[in-house]
């Protein structure tokens, strides 16, 4: 039986306390990435499924700066995704739009 | 001058969709199809956003035209910037037979109502491929127009436009009021983020029936079929060099 994101979510952040400052800025990652992750070529699913398993992953990691570091990467992921996005719409356009 | 930019947002069948005919062949199919926003129209809105960012312009406003589902596309253009958004309600039979001809009537008619200083519009939309909103508003409102551009810069009450044309670029100098539409190149545009999807829902977007603009949408037009294209035939291939010229020979093509 698989997780739902909402219980993932919940995994990892409850080991981050109430006061934690960083806990806001892992869900807000999360779900970030999991909306960018809805138009992913190989399918939403697909990226869904990773996503949570990369997060999970981490769930137990505690010092700040580690936390901090895993934040950039995946803020680093979803700048990746955009340039993906933007790059794939663009040389659909070129294709079809305008002559080699 | 206002400092009001109209973009026009068109929203259309997403271009990665592989597109099916009806069974029928009176239209294609865009039940459960997943749909976005034109991709020029999305460069239109960006060069908008772009040049209130640069303080040249003061707001931006997004028009769609459509039934309720035309709101999502407004919705993305306000996430990626746009102040406020007006839904042109359309549905049924005129939405059906909704082209550039009744559009470029709506956007002229609202960039009087507006007071609009600028209309940036794609320069034409993937699913109808008429390339004729734009110069049919500018006909309308008797503005000049920048089409295919590449590159815009606004200078007080002219905007210098590059446009992309056949043999090359060509630079021109027009006054504003003033419709330009966008071209692949104009710029790249942002994605609609989640958090900026989220503060956009503050944003308003008023709706407008074409009546109430005093505008009749009948279409002069009818869509008699619509087909796929030929199928490509596979290709032949050819052992030795003699082989090929038969074949040439064969379908009369030597």
């Amino acid at each position: 039986m698989s997780i739902s994101p909402r219980v993932t979510l919940w995994l990892f952040t409850a080991v981050l306390t109430m006061a934690n400052p960083l806990r806001a800025e892992v869900v807000r990652l999360y779900k970030n990435l999991l909306h960018l992750g809805r138009e992913y070529p190989k399918g939403g699913d697909y990226f869904r499924d990773r996503l949570r398993a990369a997060f999970t992953k981490n769930k137990g990691v505690r010092e700040p700066q580690q936390i901090r570091a895993l934040i950039g990467r995946g803020e680093h992921v979803s700048r990746e995704l955009e340039a993906l996005y933007y790059l794939r719409k663009y040389r659909a356009m070129k294709k079809r739009y305008y002559e080699e | 001058m206002s400092g009001r930019v109209l973009v026009g947002v068109k929203r259309v069948i997403d271009y990665a969709v592989k597109i099916r005919v009806k069974p029928d062949n009176s239209g294609v199919v865009t039940d459960g199809v997943k749909h976005s926003m034109n991709p020029f129209c999305e460069i239109a809105v960006e060069e908008a956003v772009k040049m209130k960012e640069k303080k040249l312009i003061k707001e931006v406003v997004a028009v769609s035209c459509g039934p309720q589902q035309a709101q999502e596309t407004i919705r993305t253009a306000l996430a990626m910037g746009a102040d406020r958004g007006i839904h042109v309600e359309v549905t049924g039979k005129d939405y059906d037979m909704l082209g550039p001809l009744q559009v470029s009537k709506i956007m002229a008619a609202l960039a009087k109502k507006e007071d609009a200083q600028l209309i940036i519009l794609g320069k034409q939309a993937i699913d109808g491929d008429c390339n004729q909103t734009g110069q049919m508003t500018a006909a309308l409102l008797d503005w000049p127009q920048g089409t295919f551009a590449s590159e815009v810069s606004l200078e007080g009450d002219t905007v210098k436009v590059v446009r992309e044309i056949d043999g090359g670029l060509e630079t021109i100098k027009i006054n504003t009021p003033a419709v330009l539409t966008a071209d692949l190149r104009l710029n790249t545009p942002r994605y609609a983020t989640l958090p900026n999807i989220m503060k956009a829902k503050k944003k308003k977007i008023a709706k407008v029936k074409p009546a109430d603009l005093g505008l009749d949408m009948t279409s002069r037009l009818e869509v008699l079929r619509v087909d796929e294209p030929p199928q490509r035939l596979a290709g032949v291939k050819v052992e030795t060099v003699d082989d090929l010229v038969a074949k040439l020979k064969e379908t009369g093509r030597l």
